[in-house]
């Protein structure tokens, strides 16, 4: 009953969907002013009903309703209830409809928040944004209906894939669609204003929380990701270039270009058809990730089960929804003409030269994903790309970007001196090189490598705090005055501090674990003796016992292991071999401590008559940097997104009067 | 219009036209090496019980086939009836690597299910079959009278596969 | 469709047959005496694909397959072979893509020169886009402001540049 119902709203969410764009039109052609009110009951409505379908999809996953195919693929009874909710979308129909309610939401969300302003660019935007919807309903209905019922009612599911039992899991895909999604948002902005054959520094202006809410959540989203697979592969890898990995982060670049190049609109209204660019291949980028995933086209240990009749469905929505948009693009795009100018010295250009390496750098991935793809087709030879290929290419463009980073982000709007700014970074200077002393004879490996990325990191951090002390003129004017100045800053500002001490953290925490990790493995006896003791860098791991492990849907092996150092126990940690009977998969579940310096990182292989256990341990400092790095530079774009300053029109900012608004005004 | 603001559409078109020619292909399956190429050398001792195992010498002289197997592979199981019947028409003598097994476990298995090999060799480390570019079970290479590899067939062989592709290439080959 | 069951059934089946497969990889019994060799060792698994698993190195996949490839290599290296024959050695048997870094060579040209070439192209874009800049500023299309204006223009700008 619960499945019809489900498939019920479902199909009525498409036909909502579906009338959207000819109703808006219509009305947008008529210059009736009624049709904004549709297009909001329009966008609720889509929400509410999707909403309604995803309960349901919940509650037939909740009660394990194995008539279900879904269910009956990936759940079971044993299972723990919180991982049977979260299965709803550990499968490729599931994840669609969370997906499609993402989405969704967003119009919802643009739906109640949308002011009075540029109405005829929002009902465009909402006409854009239900096409989008329409054509992935019409995906699940067609090719992935997550209601799809069995002939026959099975005792039991399936279960779910083991690696997908964690809590990584309940976070990361919503996170991660939630900023995918949320680029349908700006695309179908860039393609209202394509229509519309106008965009200008109001419609950067209210566009922008849009983008940085989906940079935001995308940016958290991939550090969860990246944490997981820390967390659950047994080795402490945390990216492996692989192409779904690789998927996320192609919109994340082109995001982030994105987000810094409307800056540059809102201030000099221009650089227009390169913003609205950006913002048609974000939401391509999500787009192209999704077949990338759900089509089979290339294998990765994250690939859904592969239909191709999916992947052809996918790519004609690729086709329509890129292709009509790029289409536009070349025939609209001489419409949108800039009436700013900056000069080769300014923030602008120090922009610009950050969307020319993050544009270049993503373009780079994305040959690096496709590129085998690319060779099978036409020969009969295949290659594969790896992590040294990128180690090799990626690496060296990002870090020149970080090192103009502090540079840029001091260098004034519209005309700017460079002498001044070096000037005022020199003590950034120091510290760095003093970092990179430091790092050359106290870490664990002394490699280069490692210690440049620790200047690099301190040369950024160093560099917000400088900046922060410019603007304040601290030392400069009374410290009262200076703390004004501070309380005063926007929002913006802080945002930016933020998700650049964040990007410093991450900087930091990549040097740690790539330059500095240590690594040992032994066979180890159960005990205290010296045959079950492990040394490495001063450290003590002492296998005490193993033990057996019975839970709902797994049996196993418990490794406890003793951390010492001079004879003093740090701390008691578990590693665990596991085997879940009814998918006939065992993994291993790693014991990590973590001090203040680092992970003491340690897995357990399955016992070997006559040797013993073999234990493997890592050492991998400020790993936990790296996931508080990508917390923070996420938290900084959600800061911008409060900054009120910036998105409402004709507020002068104080003491400022309006000669600093750009010439577009709406 | 400037022309240029086509271009991305451009890179777009060239983009879809790949992925679709893409949606037609294995991902996973990668081409075999060895097409023309001498097969290599191995010297392989023979199954527990056995007197003989396989080595070079064995395969020259006569078309054959060698195919790849293990007891812990269950498409090989599906694929032995087929062996079988290969080796009842008396047409190609087949040859067996038996893949990581544990010592006797191929004995057993062949003594079970019958036995259609004329010589079996014992790869107990797989290094053998890494020297064939092998990357799963069951593979069967057919070889030519001066023993290098003409054909690499990647998985079961199936009655379509022996009518339609194995057996005109081994006339073919033994005809020559 | 067979070759991805038959794989996953390797990968599933392999573990209580060969023992010792699904250890934490590589295992304590991979280690080479040698700390030298050990470290070319480690330097080459991490420069090889599985060729199983497909989306892993040969240092930290789980694969017996794996297994194996890192035992030939280790076999290699004793027998004093450099790191470039060992890896020449798996590309002859398994094809470019066991190689984790694509060779030199006519298919991947345009791979290896894209980042340059990517670099340069939006360079020169953006020097087109500055100059076109530059003649738009020049052509008079920005108002002129009178000295007092000038000025004031200055100052609002330095208090605002800090931004």
């Amino acid at each position: 009953m619960i499945a019809e119902i489900g498939q019920f709203v479902l199909i009525l969410a498409f036909c909502v969907a579906i009338s959207q764009p000819i109703l808006l039109a219509a009305g947008l052609r008529a210059r009736d002013p009624v049709f904004h009110s549709v297009a909001r009951a329009g966008a609720l409505a889509q929400f509410a009903l999707i909403a309604a379908a995803f309960v349901c999809l919940t509650w037939l996953f909740a009660v394990s309703d194995f008539s279900v195919l879904v269910v009956a693929e990936n759940s079971h009874t044993s299972k723990p209830f919180l991982y049977k909710l979260t299965g709803v979308w550990g499968n490729h129909e599931g994840s669609m409809l969370l997906w499609v309610l993402i989405l969704t939401s967003y119009t919802a969300a643009l739906a109640l928040t949308a002011k009075q302003v540029a109405p005829r660019l929002i009902t465009l935007t909402f006409a854009v944004q239900s096409a989008v919807t329409s054509a992935f309903i019409g995906f699940l209905l067609f090719t992935s209906n997550p209601f799809e019922r069995l002939d026959f009612l099975p005792e039991n599911g399936r279960d779910l894939n083991p690696l997908l039992q964690d809590p990584g899991l309940a976070s990361h895909p919503p996170m991660l669609y939630a900023g995918y999604v949320g680029f349908s948002i700006t695309f179908a902005f860039a393609v209202a204003a394509l229509i519309e054959g106008r965009a200008d520094a109001r419609w950067a202006r209210i566009v922008r929380p849009w983008a940085l809410a989906a940079w935001s959540f995308l940016t958290f989203g991939i550090m969860l990701g990246a944490s997981w697979a820390y967390y659950e592969l047994g080795w402490g890898g945390w990216w492996a270039w692989d192409p779904v990995e690789n998927a996320s982060l192609l919109p994340w670049l082109a995001g982030t270009a994105f987000i810094h190049s409307l800056r540059v609109m809102e201030k000099r209204d221009t650089l227009k058809s390169w913003t609205i660019l950006l913002a048609i291949l974000a939401f391509s980028l999500s787009l192209a990730g999704t077949f990338l995933v759900r089509s089979g086209v290339l294998t990765s240990v994250h690939s859904f089960a592969v239909d191709p009749q999916r992947g052809v469905f996918i790519l004609a929505i690729l086709i329509a929804v890129i292709g009509g948009a790029l289409t536009l693009y070349g025939l609209r795009a001489h419409t949108l003409k800039p009436t700013g100018v900056f000069s080769t010295i300014s923030r602008e250009s120090a922009l610009l030269l950050n969307n020319l390496v993050l544009a270049s750098a993503c373009a780079l991935v994305f040959f690096g994903t496709f590129y085998p793809l690319f060779i099978t087709t036409v020969s009969d030879q295949t290659i594969s790309i790896g992590a040294p290929f990128y180690n090799r290419t990626f690496n060296p463009m990002l870090a020149a970007l970080l090192v103009l980073l502090p540079i840029g982000s001091m260098l004034a709007w519209k005309r700017g001196k460079l002498g001044p700014i070096l000037r005022k970074l020199l003590p950034a200077l120091l510290i760095a090189l003093i970092a990179v002393a430091l790092a050359l004879w106290l870490s664990f490996t002394g490699s280069l490598a490692g210690a440049l990325g620790a200047g690099l990191a301190l040369w950024i951090g160093v560099g917000v705090v400088l900046d922060i002390t410019s603007r304040i003129k601290l030392a400069q004017i009374p410290l009262a005055a200076s703390m004004t100045r501070l309380r005063n800053l926007p929002l913006g500002i802080w945002g930016m501090f933020v998700s650049h001490l964040g990007v410093a953290m991450i900087v930091f925490a990549i040097t740690g674990v790539s330059a500095w990790n240590q690594e040992e493995r032994a066979f180890l006896q159960t005990g205290r003796g010296a045959s079950s003791t492990l040394q490495i860098a001063g450290y003590d791991i002492t296998l005490v016992e193993v033990r057996d492990l019975r839970r709902e849907n797994y049996i196993g092996d418990e490794g406890v292991l003793e951390l010492s150092r001079n004879g003093r126990v740090l701390e008691t940690m578990t590693a665990e071999r596991r085997f879940y009977p009814v998918r006939q998969m065992p993994t291993t579940e790693s014991a990590i401590a973590t001090r203040w310096w680092g992970d003491v990182y340690a897995t357990i292989g399955p016992e070997v008559p006559g040797r013993g256990w073999p234990v493997h341990i890592y050492l991998y400092p400020f790993a936990l940097l790296l996931w508080i790095g990508g917390g923070v530079a996420s938290l900084g774009g959600v800061l911008s997104i409060a900054d009120r300053g910036r998105r409402s029109l004709g507020t002068p900012r104080s003491g400022v009067s309006g000669l600093s608004k750009p010439a577009g005004k709406g | 219009m400037r022309w240029y603001s086509f271009l991305p559409l451009i890179g777009f078109v060239v983009m879809a036209i790949y992925f679709g020619l893409g949606l037609r292909q294995d991902p996973s399956s990668i081409p075999s090496q060895l097409i023309d190429e001498p097969f290599p050398i191995i010297n392989l001792p023979a199954l527990e019980g056995r007197e003989f195992g396989l080595s070079n010498e064995d395969l020259q002289g006569h078309v054959s086939l060698v195919n790849v197997f293990g007891t812990w592979c269950a498409p090989c199981v599906v694929e032995h009836p087929m062996l079988m019947l290969i080796k009842r028409t008396e047409i190609v003598p087949i040859y067996g690597i038996d893949w990581r097994d544990q010592p006797g476990a191929g004995t057993e298995w062949l003594a079970r299910r019958g036995d259609p090999y004329r010589l079996v060799g014992n790869d107990a480390d797989g290094h053998a079959a890494i020297d064939l570019g092998v990357t799963g079970a069951p593979e069967t290479f057919l070889l030519d009278r001066e023993g290098r590899v003409r054909y690499h067939h990647i998985g079961i062989i199936t009655q379509e596969n022996w009518n339609e592709t194995l057996l005109p290439m081994i006339r073919e080959l033994q005809n020559s | 469709m067979i070759r991805v069951l038959f794989l996953s059934l390797f990968l599933s089946l392999a573990g209580p047959v060969s023992g010792g497969a699904f250890a934490v990889s590589p295992g304590p019994d991979e280690i080479m005496p040698d700390p030298d060799l050990e470290a070319r060792a480690t330097q080459l698994y991490g420069q090889l694909r599985c060729v199983v698993c497909q989306s892993q190195s040969l240092a930290h996949s789980n694969a017996t397959l794996a297994a194996d490839m890192r035992g030939v290599v280790r076999d290699r290296l004793l027998a004093g072979q450099s790191n470039q024959e060992i890896l020449d050695y798996m590309q002859v048997r398994y094809g470019d893509y066991v190689l984790m870094l694509p060779p030199l060579q006519g298919n991947t040209m345009i791979l290896w020169l894209m980042p340059g070439l990517l670099l340069i192209g939006g360079g020169i874009g953006i020097f087109l886009f500055l100059r076109q800049q530059n003649i738009r500023a020049n052509s008079g299309t920005q108002e002129t402001l009178d000295p007092a204006e000038e000025t004031r223009l200055a100052k609002l700008l330095a208090e605002e540049g800090q931004e």
